[in-house]
């Protein structure tokens, strides 16, 4: 019996009952850009990067389940400008001055940019005011940068059993909150052995005393762009 | 005002499910939910923090820090707004010295805007702690004031503030055929549950919330669904409403009461659940006792509760949850996270309701006129609906007619009928356009009223907001914008960041500042949305300005600069805090831009 097979721009993507497009098409070494997808959580399908066109539909691939004899288009013009559309969006939507940033490099917003040809984020940046929360002894947390993709959110509940993050607001106000009626995250019981630690995409849960521990250059994604890094470590990227 | 927290627990059972209630109860109670209450209830309930703070930030009308002592807020509506409504809030704002927002120093008011409040037939209209006052006037702005002035408890103001009125301007099928309570239960009953799926697929009912997905299809696959287990089916009554323009609903409620009650026990009966749920919107105050009363009433009468009129086993009862201010919450998977307590956030689908829904259990969503539309078929069988309306379209739909027209109200008609005939009825006169289906619709130019209300061709859920010609559609237009960034519901980034672009767009435009690049932006951001949004807010969401491009494009390019690329950075505004600050407005402290 062969397996069961979909496909991706000409190419025949091999997949397991209930696997998603985005997890069968990374396993198969094929790109699909994407920021909250994370292959230890659930997919919840929130940044809309890893929209690709099945049987011409637009969808989200983390959430699509891959079946028999689907026509999915992915690298195509029209799907990467909709995807640089909303990388842009979300670096109009916060405060993101990557030169200054202690994740630079190895950060997957800045190298989802670089990898679609984004060079400006466009739109009229939003400049919203999300003050730094440095009361944690280990641990800084800048809002500024955060894309809401709920990784944080979901592996402290699902991995570390804390709930130290949680969302709050709705629309274009909706942030970040930590688990403390004070809102300082050193009143959460947050510890820096937590999966929570390592699983933000971008530079907003920081550990304290290791900036620039990692020079700029050798950095994840300096050496290798995304695409590259994504499909070689597919169980493990975004960590 | 002590906060008895632990009687506003124990009265919802302590359950976790029923926080949106419980957080109304302390709204209720105090004003506010203070951080303390958050931390408490969490504890009370077993949750984290988090997700209770998570919820009050989510709704509009749940607030973590104290508003006045009285919470005014302005409906936004765009047919309130053409109606006076932003005089009206500003001679309000003014009488108190606040800005839009604020609350008053002294903690007595607070005075902010909220989203269509349902009152379109009788606007301008406000809320007041939560109580709905329609028909406001000038004179109307001035007793408020002077009763809130006084500090007068709210159940001294006068009656006469609080009526709503109706208009019913025309019946036809749905609200003229009369039913008395039981005839279509018994009528479901004698059929059997199958049959009664069959008759109502047969007569073609399509749901009259938005979608138009067919009725018997729906509650087939409920039926037939198992969930985990024994299944545990669940009929909910969409009564959100929360599309501008729309008031079909609430008249259906205050006035056909038994027909809806009906048609969702006939659904129950169809589908084989036990429980139904009402999820009325929070704006409609005036409903709730009366809705009680009506639920109490059909318990005693035999019409819920064990073994409902005489059916052995047919045990059905229905509860009332109300909303907290969240139109993202009439789209039926956040409706079902928001009446599990949560946040409303639409859910991934598949799966669907029908499968897993309300508590992971197969549940029917429908709105409130299918559900009685479906009782008159359970009773009068289904040609008694295929004999009226369109091929596609069988029935009638219930307009909620509202803006330049002389008889705003309620309409019925079979579906097939000429939009200018509804004009007609409603007194309509230089017609420029015509929103049907609300925002998320279809915006209409007066080269198009032939066309007709139907699946087929122009579909509605019920709003048909009528301008003439002396309005200006960007502003209309602008309006829309805005109640989408305001409401959507930020989970997905399309829509969140895509909202407020156009609405920043949109605003920039109607103050004579866009240029031709936002014009661009403005038709990409609205594909972007339309392309790769989790939902039906965020997909409709640009449909007004991509109308309004086509249809409208001189008012458009009137407003534009010549300019290609203008500063979205104003050298004048940016001096407005520093004149603030030294408390100037002086030529001088001004930024000319014709001289630089
Ligand atoms: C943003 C949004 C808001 C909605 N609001 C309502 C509403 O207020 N009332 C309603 O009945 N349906 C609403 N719907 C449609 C529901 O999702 C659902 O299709 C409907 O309740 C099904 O009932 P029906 O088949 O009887 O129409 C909304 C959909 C979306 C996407
Ligand atoms: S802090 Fe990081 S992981 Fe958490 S939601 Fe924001 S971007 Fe995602
Ligand atoms: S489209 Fe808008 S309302 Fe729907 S899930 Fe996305 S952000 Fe929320
Ligand atoms: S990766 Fe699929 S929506 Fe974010």
């Amino acid at each position: 019996m062969t397996a069961k097979t979909f496909q991706m721009d000409g190419h025949d993507v091999p997949f397991e009952e209930g696997q998603s497009i985005l997890a069968a098409a990374l396993a198969a070494g094929s790109y699909v850009p994407y920021l909250c997808y994370h292959a230890e959580f659930k997919p919840h399908g929130s940044c809309k990067v890893c929209t690709v066109k099945v049987n011409g539909r637009t969808q989200a691939s983390c959430t699509t389940p891959a079946r028999e004899g689907d026509v999915v288009e992915s690298n195509v013009d029209e799907l990467n400008e909709l995807r640089k559309n909303l990388v842009q969006f979300l670096f109009t939507e916060g405060n993101h001055f990557c030169p200054s940033c202690e994740a630079s490099g190895g950060c997957a917003l800045q190298a989802v940019g670089y990898e679609l040809g984004m060079t400006t984020a466009h739109y009229s940046p939003l400049f919203p005011d999300r003050p730094v929360d440095a009361s944690h002894p280990d641990v800084l947390l800048d809002f500024n940068r955060c894309i809401l993709c709920e990784l944080c959110v979901r592996a402290s509940s699902l991995v570390d059993g804390k709930n130290v993050f949680s969302l709050s607001g709705r629309g274009i106000t909706k942030h970040l909150i930590v688990n403390a009626e004070s809102g300082k995250l050193a009143d959460t019981t947050l510890s820096v052995e937590d999966k929570a630690m390592s699983v933000c995409p971008v530079g907003v849960i920081l550990r304290k005393r290791r900036g620039f521990k990692a020079p700029i250059g050798e950095r994840r994604y300096d050496a290798h762009s995304i695409s590259e890094v994504a499909v070689a470590h597919p169980e493990d990227e975004a960590k | 005002m002590a906060l008895n927290l632990s009687a506003i627990v124990a009265r919802h059972g302590g359950d976790p499910s029923r926080l949106v209630q419980i957080l109304r109860d302390v709204m209720d109670a105090e004003g506010h939910v203070a951080p303390p209450v958050i931390t408490a209830l969490a504890s009370t309930l077993g949750v984290s923090r988090g997700q209770v703070e998570g919820v009050v930030g989510f709704y509009s009308f749940l607030d973590s820090e104290p508003r006045g002592k009285y919470r005014v807020l302005f409906s936004d509506n765009i047919t309130d707004e053409l109606s006076g409504g932003h005089e009206l809030r500003q001679r309000m704002l003014d009488a108190f010295r606040l800005e839009l927002g604020e609350v008053s120093r002294d903690g007595l008011v607070s005075i902010g805007a909220t989203s269509c409040t349902g009152l379109c037939d009788q606007g301008p209209a406000m809320l007041v702690n939560g109580r709905a006052i329609a028909r406001l006037t000038p004179a109307r702005i001035g007793a408020i004031a002077s009763l809130i002035r006084g500090e007068s408890p709210m159940d001294q103001w006068p009656d006469n503030l609080f009526v709503i009125d109706s208009h019913i301007e025309r019946k036809d099928l749905l609200l003229s055929t009369p039913l008395s309570p039981g005839e279509a239960i018994d009528a479901a009953i004698a059929r059997g549950a199958a049959a009664t799926i069959d008759e109502i697929a047969r007569s073609g009912l399509r749901g009259r919330g938005g979608a138009g997905f067919g009725t018997g299809q729906k509650w087939a696959a409920c039926a037939a669904a198992h969930g985990g287990g024994p299944a545990e089916r669940y009929v909910v009554c969409n009564a959100d409403e929360g599309e501008p323009g729309t008031f079909k609903d609430r008249e259906l409620f205050a006035h056909y009461t038994d027909l809806v009650l009906e048609g969702m026990t006939v659904a129950g009966f169809a589908v084989g659940a036990q429980k139904g749920l009402i999820y009325l919107r929070a704006e409609y105050p005036f409903l709730f006792a009366p809705l009680l009363a009506k639920l109490e009433e059909r318990r005693r009468a035999g019409l819920l509760g064990r073994d409902v009129r005489g059916a052995r086993g047919f045990d059905f009862d229905i509860e009332l949850h109300i909303g907290a201010g969240a139109y993202v919450c009439g789209e039926e998977s956040a409706l079902i996270e928001s009446l599990e307590g949560k946040r409303g956030i639409p859910r991934n689908r598949p799966p669907f309701p029908v499968t897993h829904g309300y508590k992971q259990q197969p549940t029917v969503v429908n709105n409130v006129e299918t559900l009685a539309v479906a009782a008159l078929i359970a009773k009068h069988g289904a040609d008694f609906l295929r004999a009226v309306g369109t091929a596609k379209s069988s029935g009638t739909k219930v307009l909620s007619v509202s803006g330049d027209v002389a008889r705003p109200g309620i309409y019925e008609y079979p579906f097939g009928v000429p939009v200018a005939r509804v004009l007609e009825d409603a007194g309509a006169r230089d017609t420029q356009a015509v929103q049907v289906g609300g925002p998320s619709g279809i915006l209409l130019g007066a080269n198009e009223l032939g066309r007709r209300i139907s699946f087929e061709d122009v579909p509605s859920a019920g709003a048909f907001m009528v301008f003439d010609t002396t309005r200006d559609m960007l502003a209309v237009v602008e309006n829309f914008t805005r109640f989408f960034a305001h409401e959507s519901c930020g989970f997905c980034t399309p829509c969140r960041v895509g909202t407020t672009l156009s609405a920043q767009m949109m605003k920039r435009l109607v103050a004579g500042k866009g240029s031709r690049r936002d014009m661009k932006d403005l038709a990409k951001v609205t594909q972007i949305m339309k392309a790769s949004s989790h939902c039906g807010l965020g997909h409709t969401a640009g449909n007004p300005v991509i109308d309004a491009l086509a249809k409208f494009r001189p008012s458009f390019d009137r407003k534009l600069r010549s300019l290609d690329v203008l500063p979205t950075f104003d050298l004048d505004e940016a001096l407005a805090p520093a004149r603030e600050a030294t408390a100037r407005d002086d030529a001088e402290a001004h930024f000319n831009e014709e001289e630089s």
